[in-house]
This record gives C-alpha cells, sequence and structure tokens, in this order.
C-alpha cells in the first residue's frame, strides 16, 4: 500500500456572510493523492474548487475558516503549522500554478529574476550556479532564447509565455506536488494543448504529483489518472479519468458528460435544468432538485461515500446500482438533437472583397509616406442565406470579433462591399435608419458586462422596444417583456431583478431576450456561450436553436470551441489572422479536406476521452500581425512551401467544384486529403 | 521614448501658453480696467489717463496680449503698479524665501509620509495604522490656517520656542529666517504628510492584496523580501504623482501659512498684490507659479515613464 | 420540469432590493460613516435653528466684559469686543454652510455633466477641453479665487458662482476618469449597436454608473469648499462684517489668543467637526458604494 503525499479528511471550510450566518464553500470533502499521480478536480462554478486548491497549500481567504476535518501534507497538518514552516513548504515542496499567470507574476520585476527568486528560496546557490539553473529550467519549459527571455519584464509576454514562466518558477525545487488552478483558461486552444503536453512531459521527467483543478472534461480527459467530481462543495464521484469518462456512476456527472458538444456528434447536447446551489442549502442530496432519478430518500437523507465493490470507484447517490446499470455510450449518443430549421437560398447578408483596418494614418505617416502595415481583416467574401447559422472560427487575432463590430456599424470598414438583403450595411451605426439598426442586433460573450449593473431587467428591455417600436403604450411594453422573458424561459418576475441578483446563465438569456426584442433578421453571437459553465451552455444553445427555428433568424455565430460550432452551425468560416482559410458546410470542414490550420485547430481540440491524444501540428508563438504578403499561416504552417507560400497568395481550390466549399491553399486538394504528420 | 518625452514638454509648453492666455484674458474680463482698480477711489480723469499712458493701457487688449507674452519669454515681467520697481525686483527675494520654506517642507515631507504611509499599509486596521491614520485626517481636514494657528498656540504661546510672526524684511539672508522658519515648515510638513500618506496606505494596500503577492507568499518568499522586493517598487509608481500633486498644491495654499505667519515670501506678496489690485505683478506671479506647478508634473510624469517596465517597453522592443 | 429557482448567489439578493436599499445597508454598519452623518446633521441643524436658540445676540458689544474666560453666562466667554462667543460660533456657520451647500450643487452638476459629455464624447473637442482643464487646474486656486472675489465683491450670489464654478472644474476631471472607465463596457457598445441616440446612452446608460464617483466627489468637493471659503474668510475675503463667521472669527480673534483662546478655539472646533464629518461620511460612503478611493488630489 503506497502512502498518499497529500491527504484531505471531511474538510469543511465556510465564512460567514453579511448576516453573520455561515455560509459553506465546502462540506466533508475527503480523497487522497498518491506520489506520481495526477488527480483532477472538475467542476463548475461555485462548487469549491480553488478553495480546495488554496487550503492544499495551507491558505485561506481573508474571512473564511476551517469548520471542521484536516489537510495533510507529507503527514503534516497544514493548518497547524507556523508561517515559518508554511514558508518552507510552499514553494519548496508543494508549488501553486495560478489561473491568471499574467496577474501573478509580479510586474516591476524581470521575468529571470523572479525564477531565480524560486531557485534560491530552494538552495542557497552562488550567482554562477542559480543562472545556469535558470537557463536549464527555461529550456525546460521550452521557452526560446533563454537569455533574452529572462530579461523580460512579465507584460513583453504573450500569455502562453506567462504561463511557461510559472511553471519553470514552481518546478524550480522539483517539488512533489503541483497543485494547478486552471491554468489554460483565456489561452489559445493551440497554446492550450502545448502547455498541457508541456505539463505531461514535466510530470513524467520529474515523478512529481498534480492536482489539477479545472471545469474543462476535455482538459481533465488528457492529463488525469484519477478524477474527483464536485458539487456543491462536496465530492461526488471518485474514481480514474478511464472509469469516469466511460460509465460514470453518479447522476450528475452523467448529466454533465451529456451537456459538453462533441467534435465527433452533431446536434445539441442534453442540458440539465436548474443550477448548482449554495453548498449546504438543500436537506438530502444536494442534486436532488436537478435528478431525473431521484427518490423519497434522496430529497430527505444525504448519502454517504460508497465504494463499488472491487473496484477504487467512489461514489456519492442513493442510487449508483440503477444509474451505472445503463450503458453511457448508448444514452451519449441518444441525447444529441439536431433542430431542424429552414435555410432559404436567398442571401441575409453579402460581404465582398471587404477590409477593415484599425490603423488611421496620422499627419506624420502621410507626409513621410510610411507604407502602411496589412490590414486587420482583408478579402472576406462571404454570403450568409436567411435563416442559416454560419460560425466564424479562429483564434485570438483572427479578427472575429472585429468583422462582427463592422457588421454591427461600431467600426467602419475601410473598404468592400456589406449588404443586408440589398441595404448598404457599411455606413456606420449613427447613419443607419432605426430599420436597419432593429435587423441586425448583437449578443456579447459577457453577460456581466454587458447589462447595465443599475438597471432592472424591466429596463433592460423596455429599451430596445422603446427605440424600435415607438408606437407602443407603456402597458403594451410591460407585457411584451413578460413575452420576451417567458420565450427566453425565464419566470416574469425577473423583470424587477436586477444583474446583481441574477446568474451567468440567466443573464446571458436576458441578454438574448434584450436582442430578440427588436425582433430582428440577423443576430451576431459573439461567443456567448463561452463565459457560462458547461451545463448551462447547452441550455442556453438549445434556446438559440429554438428561436432561430421560430423566427427564422439568422445567426452569424463566433466561437473559438470548435465542438460548439459543431452543434449549432450549418455553416462554417476559418479564419486567421483576419483571411479566410476555408468555407464550406458542417460536414464539409470537418472531415478532410483540411486547410493546414484547420487541421492545427482540429488536432489541438480536447475531448472528454482519455484515450484520445491530440496532436500538434504548429508551434504555439503568438503572431502579432499578418504577413505583408503571401499565405496568412506562412509562419507556422508545418506545410509551408518555402518560396511559394510566402510570397504568392494562394488561390481558392474548390473540392467539390460548387461555390460553397473552398479552401485557400497551394497545396493540391488530394494531398490535402492526407493527414499532416506530426514532426 | 524620445518622441514620448519631446511629446510631454510640448504639452507643457501648451498648457503653459493657455494658462497665459486664461490669466490674461481673465483679469481682463473682471469689470473696470487695471487702472480703475487700482487707483480705486482715487481716480480721476487725469490720474486714469496718465496711468494709463504710462503703462500702455489704451492699446487694445490682443496688442498688450502679445506684447506681455513676449517681454515674458525675454525674461522682462513688467513693472509693478504700486511699486516703482520692476516686478522682477520685487519677486526675487521673496521668491527665494518661499522656496526654502517650500524646499525644506517638502524635503522633511515626502520620506516621513511615505515611511508612515508603508507603515500603516502594512498594519492595516491595527494600532499603528489607527494612529497614524487619525493624524493624517486630521491634518488633511483642518484647513491650513487652522492648523497653523493651533501650532502657534502651542509652540509660540505656551512655550514660547518660536515666534509667533516673523518681523523680518524679506531681503533679509536665508540665516536671519531660520528660527522663523521653524514653525511654517512644521504646519507645511504637516499637511503634506497628511495628504500624501493617506494615498501611499492605500496603494500600499492594493498592491499587498495584488495576486503577484499572493502568489509570492504561495511561492514561500519571506514576508520581508515580499515586501520590499514584490510590493514596494509597484506601491512607489503612482506616489511619484501624489507627491507632485501635492507639492503642486503647496504652490497654491502656501500664501494662507505664509500670511498666518506673516512670512516674507511669494504668497505674502500675492495676497498684497490682489489686495492693491496690481494686475501687472499679479498676472507675473501667477505664470510663475503655474509654470512651477507644470514644470513639477512634468518631471512627475517623466519619472514614472521611466521607472514603470510598461511604459518603459511598451514602444520599445 | 419548473425553472429552478436557486441559485448560485446568496438567497438574500432575491428579496427585491434594489441598489439604493443596498448602499444605505452598508452604510448603516460602518461606525465611522454613521458617525459622520451624525455631525453632519447636527451641524445642518444648529445652522438652521441657532438664531433662534442662542442664549446672547451674538451681535452685542460690550466693551465692559471683553475677553472674559467661559462663564455660566457666556459658555466659551467673550471676545475683544465683549461679545459672547458661544452663540458666534453657533450662528457663524450658516453663511458658510449655505454658500458651501449651494455651490457644491453647482459645481457637481456642471462639472459632473461636462466630465461625463467630454469622456464620452472624446475625440478632438475632448483634447482641446482637457488642456484647458488642465491649464486652468494649474493656476493657484486662491489666486483665482482671491482675484475675482476682490473684485467682483463678497455678496452671496458671487461667491456661490464663483466656488461652484471653479471647484465644478476638479469635478471635471473625475467624471470623465470615471466614464472613460466604462465607456468601452459591452453595455454601452450593446446600446451604440442598437442605434441609441447619444443623449439617451449619456443620460441613461453612463449617468447612473458614474453617478457613484461624482455624489463621493461631491461631498469631498463640499468638505474642499469648506476649507476654501474659510481660508478666503480668514484673509478678509469673505462674509462682510458684522455677521459673525468662523474665517474671519479666527482671524481676528488671533491677537488674542494668548489671552482668551477661546474665541480661537470655538470656531476652530466647530469647522472642525463639520469637516471631519464630511471626511468620514465621504469615506464610507465610498465604500458602500464600493468604490475604490485612490483619488483625493486636494484642490
Amino acid at each position: 500500500m503506497i502512502k498518499s503525499l497529500a491527504k484531505i479528511k471531511n474538510l469543511s471550510i465556510g465564512y460567514p456572510n453579511k448576516k453573520g450566518e455561515l455560509v459553506y464553500v465546502l462540506k466533508n470533502v475527503s480523497f487522497q493523492i498518491k506520489p506520481g499521480e495526477t488527480l483532477g478536480i472538475v467542476g463548475e462554478s461555485g462548487c469549491g474548487k480553488s478553495t480546495l486548491g488554496q487550503a492544499l497549500m495551507g491558505f485561506l481567504r481573508t474571512g473564511s475558516k476551517i469548520i471542521g476535518g484536516s489537510v495533510n501534507f507529507a503527514d503534516k497538518d497544514m493548518f497547524s503549522l507556523s508561517i515559518h514552516q508554511l514558508e518552507s513548504i510552499r514553494g519548496k515542496k508543494i508549488a501553486l500554478i495560478p489561473q491568471n499567470a499574467g496577474k501573478a507574476l509580479t510586474p516591476t520585476m524581470r521575468v529571470g529574476k523572479q525564477i531565480i527568486e524560486a531557485i534560491r528560496l530552494n538552495a542557497d546557490l552562488p550567482g554562477d550556479t542559480a543562472e545556469k539553473q535558470l537557463v536549464k529550467l527555461l529550456a525546460q519549459v521550452r521557452l526560446p532564447e533563454p537569455e533574452v527571455m529572462a530579461e523580460r519584464y512579465p507584460h513583453e509576454l504573450s500569455g502562453g509565455q506567462q504561463q511557461r514562466v510559472v511553471v519553470a518558477m514552481a518546478i524550480a525545487s522539483k517539488p512533489d506536488l503541483l497543485v494547478l488552478d486552471e491554468p489554460t483558461t483565456g489561452l489559445d486552444v493551440t497554446t492550450q494543448a502545448h502547455i498541457l503536453k508541456l505539463l505531461r512531459d514535466i510530470v513524467s521527467e520529474l515523478g512529481t504529483a498534480m492536482m489539477y483543478i479545472s471545469h474543462d472534461m476535455g482538459v481533465i480527459a488528457r492529463v488525469c489518472d484519477r478524477v474527483a467530481l464536485m458539487y456543491a462543495g462536496e465530492i461526488v464521484e471518485d474514481t480514474s479519468a478511464v472509469e469516469l469518462f466511460k460509465s460514470p456512476a453518479h447522476p450528475y456527472a452523467r448529466g454533465l458528460l451529456e451537456s459538453i458538444p462533441r467534435l465527433t456528434l452533431a446536434g445539441i447536447p442534453n442540458s440539465m435544468p436548474g443550477q448548482p446551489p449554495i453548498p449546504g442549502t438543500i436537506p438530502g442530496c444536494s442534486f436532488s432538485p436537478r435528478c431525473s432519478c431521484a427518490t423519497e430518500i434522496c430529497f430527505k437523507k444525504s448519502p454517504e461515500i460508497e465504494i463499488i465493490p472491487q473496484t477504487f470507484h467512489l461514489v456519492r447517490c442513493h442510487h449508483w446500482q440503477r444509474v451505472l446499470a445503463k450503458d453511457f455510450s448508448l444514452e451519449l449518443i441518444k441525447v444529441f438533437k439536431t433542430i431542424e430549421h429552414r435555410i432559404h437560398d436567398d442571401p441575409a447578408i453579402e460581404l465582398s472583397q471587404v477590409e477593415i483596418s484599425y490603423h488611421h494614418p496620422g499627419f506624420l505617416d502621410r507626409i513621410r509616406h510610411t507604407p502602411e502595415p496589412p490590414a486587420t481583416v482583408s478579402d472576406l467574401t462571404l454570403t450568409i442565406r436567411r435563416g442559416e447559422t454560419l460560425a466564424l472560427v479562429g483564434e485570438s487575432g483572427s479578427g472575429k470579433s472585429t468583422i462582427v463590430k463592422t457588421i454591427s456599424g461600431l467600426l467602419p470598414a475601410k473598404s468592400g462591399i456589406i449588404q443586408l438583403e440589398a441595404c448598404d450595411l457599411k455606413i456606420r451605426i449613427d447613419e443607419r435608419s432605426m430599420e436597419l439598426c432593429r435587423q441586425v442586433q448583437i449578443i456579447f460573450q459577457n453577460p456581466d458586462a454587458s447589462l447595465n449593473p443599475r438597471h432592472m431587467v424591466a429596463e433592460i428591455l423596455d429599451q430596445p422596444l422603446k427605440l424600435y417600436f415607438p408606437k407602443m403604450t407603456h402597458k403594451e411594453r410591460r407585457i411584451r417583456q413578460i413575452e420576451l422573458l417567458e420565450r427566453v424561459r425565464l419566470d416574469g418576475r425577473y423583470r424587477l431583478r436586477y444583474p446583481g441578483q441574477m446568474s451567468g446563465g440567466e443573464k446571458q438569456r436576458v441578454a438574448i431576450a434584450r436582442a430578440f426584442a427588436a425582433d430582428p433578421d440577423v443576430v451576431l453571437c459573439d461567443e456567448v456561450t463561452s463565459a457560462l459553465d458547461v451545463s448551462v451552455q447547452a441550455a442556453v444553445l438549445d434556446l438559440l436553436s429554438d428561436l432561430q427555428k421560430e423566427h427564422n433568424t439568422t445567426y452569424i455565430y463566433i466561437a473559438h470551441d470548435l465542438s460548439v460550432v459543431r452543434a449549432i452551425a450549418d455553416r462554417v468560416a476559418v479564419l486567421y489572422q483576419g483571411r479566410l482559410c476555408e468555407v464550406g458546410t458542417v460536414e464539409e470542414i470537418y472531415s478532410p479536406p483540411y486547410h493546414p490550420y484547420t487541421e492545427t485547430l482540429m488536432g489541438a481540440v480536447l475531448v472528454p476521452d482519455p484515450n484520445f491524444e491530440p496532436r500538434l501540428l504548429a508551434s504555439d508563438t503568438p503572431e502579432l500581425s499578418p504577413p505583408a504578403q503571401g499565405c496568412c499561416f506562412q509562419r507556422r504552417c508545418p506545410r509551408c512551401i518555402p518560396d511559394r507560400c510566402v510570397t504568392e497568395t494562394p488561390p481558392w481550390q474548390f473540392p467539390l467544384s460548387s461555390d460553397g466549399y473552398k479552401i485557400r491553399c497551394h497545396i493540391p486538394i488530394n494531398e490535402l486529403m492526407v493527414e499532416t504528420q506530426v514532426v | 521614448m524620445i518622441t514620448l518625452i519631446a511629446r510631454r514638454f510640448a504639452l507643457a509648453l501648451v498648457t503653459i501658453f493657455i494658462i497665459s492666455f486664461i490669466v490674461f484674458f481673465g483679469v481682463e474680463a473682471l469689470p473696470g480696467d487695471a487702472a480703475t482698480a487700482y487707483l480705486g477711489q482715487f481716480a480721476t480723469p487725469e490720474s486714469l489717463n496718465a496711468l494709463r499712458e504710462k503703462f500702455g493701457l489704451n492699446a487694445p487688449p490682443l496688442v498688450r496680449y502679445v506684447n506681455w507674452l513676449g517681454d515674458l519669454v525675454k525674461g522682462d515681467l513688467g513693472d509693478s503698479l504700486s511699486r516703482k520697481e520692476s516686478v522682477a525686483e520685487l519677486i526675487g527675494n521673496r521668491f527665494r524665501n518661499t522656496v526654502v520654506l517650500s524646499i525644506a517642507a517638502a524635503l522633511f515631507a515626502v520620506p516621513i509620509a511615505i515611511l508612515l504611509g508603508v507603515i500603516a499599509g502594512l498594519t492595516r486596521d491595527k494600532w499603528p495604522d489607527i494612529i497614524i491614520s487619525l493624524v493624517a485626517i486630521i491634518g488633511m481636514t483642518l484647513p491650513g490656517f487652522v492648523n497653523a494657528t493651533v501650532l502657534v498656540y502651542f509652540f509660540a504661546i505656551k512655550l514660547n520656542w518660536f515666534p509667533a510672526v516673523t518681523l523680518i524684511a524679506s531681503d533679509a539672508p536665508v540665516s536671519k529666517l531660520l528660527p522663523n522658519i521653524v514653525l511654517p515648515i512644521i504646519t507645511l510638513t504637516f499637511i503634506m504628510v497628511a495628504h500624501i500618506l493617506r494615498l501611499v496606505r492605500t496603494n500600499m494596500i492594493d498592491v499587498m492584496m495584488s495576486e503577484y503577492v499572493q502568489m509570492a507568499r504561495l511561492k514561500g518568499v519571506s514576508a520581508i523580501r515580499i515586501v520590499f522586493s514584490h510590493a514596494l517598487p509597484s506601491a512607489m509608481l503612482p506616489t511619484i504623482n501624489i507627491v507632485a500633486l501635492t507639492i503642486g498644491w503647496l504652490v497654491g495654499g502656501v500664501a494662507i501659512v505664509e500670511a498666518v505667519f506673516n512670512y516674507p515670501g511669494i504668497g505674502t506678496l500675492m495676497l498684497r498684490a490682489i489686495s492693491d489690485k496690481d494686475f501687472p505683478l499679479i498676472q507675473a506671479i501667477a505664470i510663475i507659479l503655474s509654470s512651477i506647478f507644470i514644470g513639477i508634473n512634468l518631471v512627475a510624469d517623466l519619472l514614472t515613464l521611466m521607472l514603470n517596465p510598461r511604459l518603459r517597453t511598451a514602444r520599445g522592443h | 420540469m419548473p425553472v429552478a429557482t436557486t441559485s448560485t448567489e446568496q438567497p438574500e439578493l432575491f428579496k427585491r432590493r434594489s441598489p439604493i436599499a443596498e448602499t444605505w445597508e452598508n452604510l448603516r454598519r460602518s461606525w465611522s460613516g454613521m458617525l459622520g452623518i451624525t455631525l453632519i446633521v447636527i451641524h445642518l441643524i444648529i445652522a438652521l435653528t441657532s438664531p433662534f436658540l442662542i442664549p446672547q445676540d451674538p451681535l452685542e458689544m460690550n466693551s465692559k466684559i471683553s475677553n472674559q474666560a467661559p462663564s455660566y453666562e457666556h459658555l466659551l466667554g467673550t471676545d475683544k469686543l465683549g461679545r459672547d462667543v458661544f452663540s458666534r460660533s453657533m450662528v457663524g456657520g450658516r453663511v458658510t454652510i449655505v454658500v458651501t451647500i449651494l455651490a457644491t450643487m453647482i459645481a457637481v452638476s456642471w462639472g459632473g455633466l461636462a466630465g461625463i459629455l467630454f469622456g464620452f464624447l472624446g475625440g478632438r473637442a475632448d483634447e482641446v477641453f482637457m488642456r484647458i482643464v488642465d491649464a486652468f487646474l494649474s493656476i493657484p486656486w486662491l489666486l483665482i479665487l482671491l482675484l475675482i472675489v476682490s473684485i467682483m465683491g463678497t455678496e452671496m450670489w458671487v461667491q456661490i458662482l464663483t466656488f461652484g464654478f471653479t471647484y465644478g472644474v476638479s469635478t471635471i476631471r473625475i467624471a470623465r476618469a470615471a466614464t472613460l472607465d466604462h465607456v468601452t463596457s459591452d453595455f454601452i457598445l450593446a446600446a451604440r449597436a442598437r442605434g441609441e441616440h447619444k443623449k439617451t446612452i449619456v443620460l441613461k446608460e453612463l449617468l447612473p454608473i458614474v453617478l457613484d464617483v461624482i455624489l463621493v466627489d461631491g461631498a469631498m468637493n463640499w468638505s474642499w469648499m469648506l476649507l476654501g471659503f474659510t481660508s478666503l474668510s480668514f484673509l478678509g475675503f469673505g462674509v462682510a462684517p458684522p455677521t459673525p463667521d468662523w474665517g474671519s472669527m479666527i482671524a481676528k480673534s488671533r491677537e488674542t489668543l494668548a489671552i482668551q483662546p477661546w474665541t480661537v478655539f470655538g470656531p476652530v472646533i466647530m469647522l472642525s467637526t463639520l469637516i471631519i464629518g464630511i471626511n468620514l461620511f465621504a469615506d464610507a460612503f465610498a465604500k458602500a458604494l464600493g468604490l475604490d478611493r485612490s483619488q483625493g488630489a486636494p484642490v
């Protein structure tokens, strides 16, 4: 029996709220981490996973306190140690890799100095040796040009580079345990894939144990040996990764896995009704209000952790036998559904040779005739038919937000034609007629930021009604507001709520209601599900599809998540650095031939399957601006032809000899059918 | 980088130019002209004309403005209406006296304020912070003349350590000024410390709660090292601006403290000029004091630019 | 299945609590804030009622009892003209308070609106305007105030307008900074994308958000104005005699500081308690609104 490295036993943490009542964050949490093992802690927002990570380091947020239980690391109780003893463990035996690397690095200190600080804390080394160690560490985290990198300040590095620096700091002392709190949030898909590979390599090189906290099932599947699923402050299932993804025993685990969009399954996944509660407020099982197989006992008695015989599989449910009896893989396939909606032939929006640039030549530039930098978006030609959903896919810098801002009139286009059913859309929002404004609506990514915190929902919904339908009376508007709320599956009483009193999912629904209040023809969705919890995403996608079917709306949907795109898009346009790479229907894009960039994106996607290994085709060095000539992907493309791709703009190729499906590449189609080999 | 500095310089000059405009035409806009204002009750048509002729007040305002500006650039500050001397001579010694007072006060105030502010920030809501913050509140909320008067009461009247009022002429050598200078310096220092310290405290608290300080703690860095290497550099950057602003305030508020102690500085001169309605003198003092304020802010801006890594390397790499 | 109404936020938020009620709740919990409010209210009550409640006539001179120490009849003694210090201190704030409150309202209104407008419009107009504002703020405030008052006279309306205008300029910077913080927010973008008129955006979207900052600044402005007004008064440019006024009382009684300190300390205590009260309130108010108070440059 191998001794465990870290052991958490019946840990409960809480804090007093403004009224003085006790609010639980963690309730009776128990688990172990063995040396060299990677444990994943999965859960949605509010389940307490971040608090757990901090607790393992002996750290509590101000105001929180331990209500019960213990946190043991290497046989020491973390919360009974003095600050001096804690300092000797932290950073040396347990190291933290935080969520936001940019904010975690001291802005006034050079990066190298911060890493050397970590090195020196472990062993007092003379200057020279420390420097050599530094270079070795930077190489270990695959940062190029270590000497140059060490002299940089944190803000000069990209997100991926900052994260690598933080990893270097963490492994400087060869710790026994790494605690990672969502370290890849905010990173691009390809960057994320590279960082995860780096972590896996380091862990196997150094034999370090890892506690990986995340909400992303795909990431967890990739990295972890064991997984503990959290819900409302409790652990509800604890088993090997393979077992959890193949055949979960807890209804919440099943519900969660069923609500994740998948790359290989078309259609919208199932959504669980309701939201996670505050820990400790539900009598009986915390999940019972949302559980489809809940019975009497579930509402009355809180289930204990049970071990499934002859396994290491732990589950907290009264009815796990019944759950396990159903075959999960069959269930999964049944759950996805496609909502049929009509797509008309006539175009809703047409873009032709559109060019958008943020650069405004100043007075001096004009005198000196400085050459203009390449436009942010260039040569954009797309036709979007009425009633269809077109997805714009790309990573940061791809120009997708820029395009949407231009279509909505917030940003002027430099040249080209943009039309909405033969009306000119190139004019700025200030100059558009009210009718034109009404026809194009936009929903933003972050519901916290897109609703005015000082307005009640009634006010928020009232504004588009007053603006576009000035003849409506006050009473008519009130009725319409209630209608709109019910249409987005919110109770009419939400009218009197403030955004601060609603959850993320509810706020996003209000934003959707606001967009549809205008009865628009086109709705621009800017990453509308990216900021939401997994279980809520599916519900929102379902709602959007429903509304589209009813109103015949055209969607332009921006996403970076290829699985989400698979769920709701009809057609897809892949963008890189503001230029189109590939356009086609969902089936066409998701099967070969691929544009090299599309292939890179696909290869980097993580799926909730531990056996799946992503293919890293291109490096993750960020690009600051598009190249002046040639193919936009030339600098990172694994199949770049040295002369041609750099100097000549690649031609459009049509694999199916029809206009709809096109790839922009120098490489002939038949060669693109063959999978690129990973270098 | 050079372009940034050059831009700031240019901006400062433009601002001074605008100030000169405001000062000159602001005074113009007030009812009556310089001559009537100055002569007041004693204005007869002849004396008014004589004064106007002497000082060229009959020319149209724009012409006078350009002339005045031209003179300024050449270094000629004009002649005072009331005294027979030129403005420059009048200001000269008093300017020196005020500078001595201000610099002495600043030299004491800044280090004390930073030290106390950092301590208060680090010991938030505990005894050292409570005491320091209370003192700061008193210094910030009471008017300068109240502080001065209270100090006079205790140190001059009750304890008789320092004179309550300065009785020497403005052109006395600095050494004679010294005993008179102590109470004004203490007053000014107290006020400045109170203002700067509050903001240093806030900065310190913000920085100590930042994610990177938390990260350093979780890295196992010792508390002392965290304060000196991680927290202080970030907290000090905005402090430069605060110090500049407070010194700038000093430029304006020193007049009141000077008035309380009858200190022969530029502040008391300004008060006299206003009660005499000596416009050329007023305008000259206004321009000088404003330019000093702008100069100080410019230096603070440039210092921040050089010391903040984010700004330094923004264009660079 | 009915929509579950639980949420990850605190259940108490489900009561229909408007932001105003919530702010008041937060304020009530801060002892310093409540102390501040109490002091302010006391002063306002004194200002309103003192003429009817004071024991002696503040203007009555009696050279026979000049410079007396505190006694039962004259709670703080008498000044060099034999007037009752206590009564004069009670009444001495009336003009000051009226002028500064009205001036603060003017300053906050015009400064706030101008700041929001230019922050929102941006562009050339904003750049030029801010240069002028910067220039104005560089001129010593005392100079400006004294200059205007000495020429235009010391009537109340002159003072109200002068102070209102001058102190409003500093509000412009604060309001503009707060506006700029929010002008790039998604909800403003959403309003623009809807095609809302600029006026609607400024008044309905920006103003409610920026109002917090402006109100806190308004409180601080009032306290700075008190400093400024009493300073002017001290220098002889405030209220015309014989109306008792804190500033001029302090100025005139300095000569007798050694013999009868209460002639000075009476008004000093009155003035200080009001200003400290306002500062305590402003700090607590800012915290109750959830604002970060790192501004606060003295004018």
